[in-house]
């Protein structure tokens, strides 16, 4: 099962356009078959087995759910590196755009309504979430070397997006 | 010698009778246990027809008492009567020593303990006495010895408090099955009762903790999205602000043990009859002499516990925002735990959710009858059942790297089990060892959040600064509990941890208090430990038998099953050889011998769970 790739596991076709609920449907039936909880009473070893299985079967659905991991993860299995070390060239507007962000961020929490404020920023972030993963599924659709590359770029993008909500997140449960 | 029972490959083994299980609710104020019997989920009750058991325990000189006979005494024996242990379970001297509470805290090399006039407990054998009282009550009642337990912990219990939790059972002489939290367990009540499909919040505000989880519940799948919480806040903490109101009113401090549990005791009073009444009448002893009386209305205790109750919002919150469900798509509110019963909390709880929390199943039995209800399942009384239960880690988990910062390895709310893997690498040139410190919670600084463990890899060949790659490997398995390992990629130096709680037990003082328990019980530690092999060989004879019967001939050789069999043969034998350890080391090279076979099976079935094909395709 371990070399078997998360889209086999799932039978689901590799695209990162995906049936989430055929997803959860085969997840479900997969942890019904090796779920610890259908162990306790196999030897240790199988427990430990089982164990090991289901953990790789979680990882899998975590990774194919999430359509961050999931760009990642269909990158990697072309064996396009999507770390930010190896991908210096970052489109200037969009890291500009990243800053000028953050500094909204840092003056929502002096504004005089800072709670509302941060729902409204967190609401933007939103909708820019939803347009990258609009456009990685037209580049990935289009599975040329150059759209995968330009998907690639947007995948490191949605990564700043995702720290960016996290931290608004965080900002309103201080603020709480 | 008995001859080993092989039944004819394709035919079912023998139907095996009912196995006797329990599920076991240990909580802050009361515990309670629940079987399943004829089908039907019921908590068991006492020779009195009781079914709560108040979670007191006194030591009295030379004997212990355990529930409400203890319970009774707390006001005049307030010193060596221990109650709400739960909030001490898996906690250091410094996280306990400002609680307030009357008792003694000693600090040892371990875990704290508390002084007693029979000596210095822990808090994990005084909650094994709680769970030995309701394991004699379930075997009495049952006819029986059990196979097994579920308890249950708060979803938002740390490794440390589950640890501890799994010690307590061990040490009552119980066998863990899985330790099952008590939001879901509580939904496995609720919705197996209801059969409502769709996405369920459960609070859960019990006497000291508080647990809000998240859960989609689809064909018997009880997937948890997100849990959140607070393990130290309860209805513990709405008697003690009104016992501080009391004592602001009185103008007095309670600093005095005696006073202090006795306007505890008014406090707990006032708070359960203002679930009904508007208003209620206080009055304490205050000395011999002098009495103080006062009015407590429902306003002004509303206006007590506010602040309280705004606390278990937060959570509600970050659960849902972490479960990626919106308020408009939690389907219903489910009450659990004695504390929702005060009013307020339910209007509180209905304005946040915007709809009326469920209320009717009995908040205090609810936890105890979903746990019975796995437990059955489990022990596999109902081998086609399709239920299963998806929980998630509370708390985030990771490993202390330079400067005192944390690195997650593993987030908050990622479905149990898991594992992964992080590399890490060497700071200094030449450097041979490397310490690995397990952190759990939220927070980024090493100081804020909880020490789970520390050990060290060795023997890492000395190589320039950066260029070891320690591959550090999180597992925490259905329990919730973690283990820790950590490799050298080059050399293979490797070690690992169960991890051993930095407030835990070492197994060697579960030793010495399981004999000493023992003793206590006048029974024979030896009796019990060879009683405990023969049950886990039976255990073990049985799985192998039925994996045999199953799958040998699609997949051994003659001469792979002839070898596992020897083995089985030599187990049979040390069975009825009356020698724990020769028990224990023939359990071993039976699972040595069907290493293999386990590995074929699990790759057979998993191509089987692929292909939908059936196995006789794979011979």
């Amino acid at each position: 099962m371990m070399d078997r790739n998360y889209f086999e596991l799932f039978s689901l076709p590799v695209s990162f356009e995906i049936d989430i609920s055929a997803l959860s449907e085969r997840y479900q039936d997969l942890q019904r078959s090796f779920h610890p909880d259908r162990f306790t009473n196999a030897t240790d070893r199988e427990r430990r087995l089982s164990m090991q299985q289901a953990s790789m079967i979680n990882e899998a659905y975590q990774t194919l759910k999430d359509p961050l991991k999931r760009s990642q993860y269909l990158l990697s299995l072309k064996d396009i590196d999507v770390s930010s070390e190896s991908n210096t060239v970052m489109d200037t507007t969009f890291l500009m755009q990243q800053m000028e962000l953050r500094e909204a961020l840092d003056d929502i929490m002096v504004a005089s309504e800072p709670l509302l404020a941060l729902e409204k920023f967190t609401s933007d972030i939103e909708a820019q979430i939803k347009e990258l993963i609009v456009k990685l599924q037209s580049y990935f659709s289009d599975n040329t070397d150059d759209s995968l590359s330009q998907a690639a770029a947007l995948s490191l993008q949605l990564q700043f997006l995702y720290r960016l909500r996290e931290e608004a997140e965080d900002r309103e449960e201080a603020l709480l | 010698m008995a001859l080993l029972q092989i039944s004819e490959p394709g035919e079912a083994t023998a139907p095996h009778q009912h196995r006797l299980a329990v599920g076991i609710d240990l909580g802050t104020t009361n515990s309670l246990v629940a079987t399943v019997k004829s089908g039907e989920a019921l908590t068991l009750a006492d020779e009195d027809g009781q079914h709560l058991l108040p979670s007191v325990v006194q030591y009295q000189k030379d004997n212990i008492v355990v529930g409400l006979e203890a319970k009774k005494v707390e006001a005049t024996d307030p010193h060596n009567t221990i109650s709400s242990v739960k909030r001490f379970m898996g906690r250091g001297f410094s996280d306990i020593k400002t609680e307030s509470h009357g008792y003694e805290i000693i600090e040892t090399k371990s875990v704290p303990r508390i002084r007693t006039i029979a000596g210095d407990v822990s808090a994990v054998e005084v909650s094994s006495q709680i769970l030995a009282n309701l394991k004699t009550r379930a075997e009495e009642s049952l006819g029986g010895e059990l196979q097994g337990a579920v308890i249950t912990v708060p979803a938002y219990f740390d490794d440390a408090q589950r640890q501890a939790t799994k010690d307590a059972a061990k040490l009552a002489g119980l066998k863990v099955l899985r330790l099952l939290n008590e939001p879901t367990a509580a939904a496995v009540a609720y919705g197996l009762d209801t059969g409502s499909e769709g996405v369920h919040a459960i609070y859960d505000l019990g006497g000291g903790t508080f647990d809000i989880s998240i859960l989609r519940l689809n064909k018997g799948v009880f997937e948890v999205l997100a849990t959140a919480g607070d393990s130290a806040l309860g209805g513990d903490d709405m008697d003690r602000a009104i016992a501080m109101w009391m004592a602001e009113q009185a103008g007095i401090s309670l600093n005095d043990a005696y006073l202090s549990r006795r306007m505890m005791d008014e406090a707990r009073r006032a708070k359960e009859a203002l679930t009904d009444a508007d208003s209620v009448e206080l009055m304490v002893n205050l000395s011999d002499s002098k009495t103080w009386q006062a009015t407590l209305d429902k306003q002004q205790f509303n206006q007590l516990i506010d602040g309280l109750i705004k606390k278990t919002l937060l959570p509600c919150k970050r659960a849902l925002r972490d479960a990626g469900v919106t308020i408009e798509e939690v389907n219903d509110v489910v009450m659990v735990g004695g504390s929702t019963r005060v009013p307020r909390v339910r209007e509180k709880v209905a304005e946040f959710f915007a709809k009326p929390p469920l209320v009717d199943i009995d908040p205090d039995k609810v936890v105890a009858v979903g746990a019975a209800i796995q437990a059955d399942a489990l022990v596999g009384n109902k081998p086609d059942d399709d239920m299963l239960l998806l929980d998630v880690n509370p708390l985030s988990l990771g490993i202390e790297t330079m400067g005192g910062l944390v690195e997650k390895v593993i987030p908050r709310n990622t479905t149990i089990p898991v594992a992964r893997a992080q590399e890490f690498t060497t700071f200094k040139d030449g450097q041979t060892a490397m310490a690995v410190h397990v952190l759990q919670g939220e927070r980024e600084l090493v100081d804020d959040c909880r020490s789970l463990a520390r050990f060290e890899l060795r023997d890492i060949p000395p190589m320039v600064a950066g260029a070891a790659r320690i591959m550090v490997t999180f597992q925490v398995d259905a329990d919730g509990l973690l283990e820790v390992t950590a490799k050298e990629q080059t050399s293979g130096a490797e070690a690992s941890v169960q991890v051993k709680p930095s407030y835990g037990l070492e197994d060697n003082e579960i030793e010495r208090m399981l004999r000493e328990n023992v003793e206590h019980a006048k029974e024979d530690v030896d009796a019990r430990k060879l009683r405990e092999q023969q049950v886990e060989a039976d255990r073990v004879l049985e799985a192998i038998n039925a994996a045999l019967t199953e799958d040998a001939d699609a997949l051994l050789s003659g001469e792979e099953r002839a070898t596992i069999e020897a083995s089985l043969k030599a187990l049979q034998q040390a069975r009825e050889n009356e020698s724990a350890a020769k028990i224990k080391y023939a359990i071993e090279l039976a699972d040595k011998a069907t290493a293999d076979f386990a590995a074929m099976r699990m790759d057979a079935s998993i191509n089987k769970a692929l292909s939908g094909h059936t196995l006789d395709e794979f011979k």
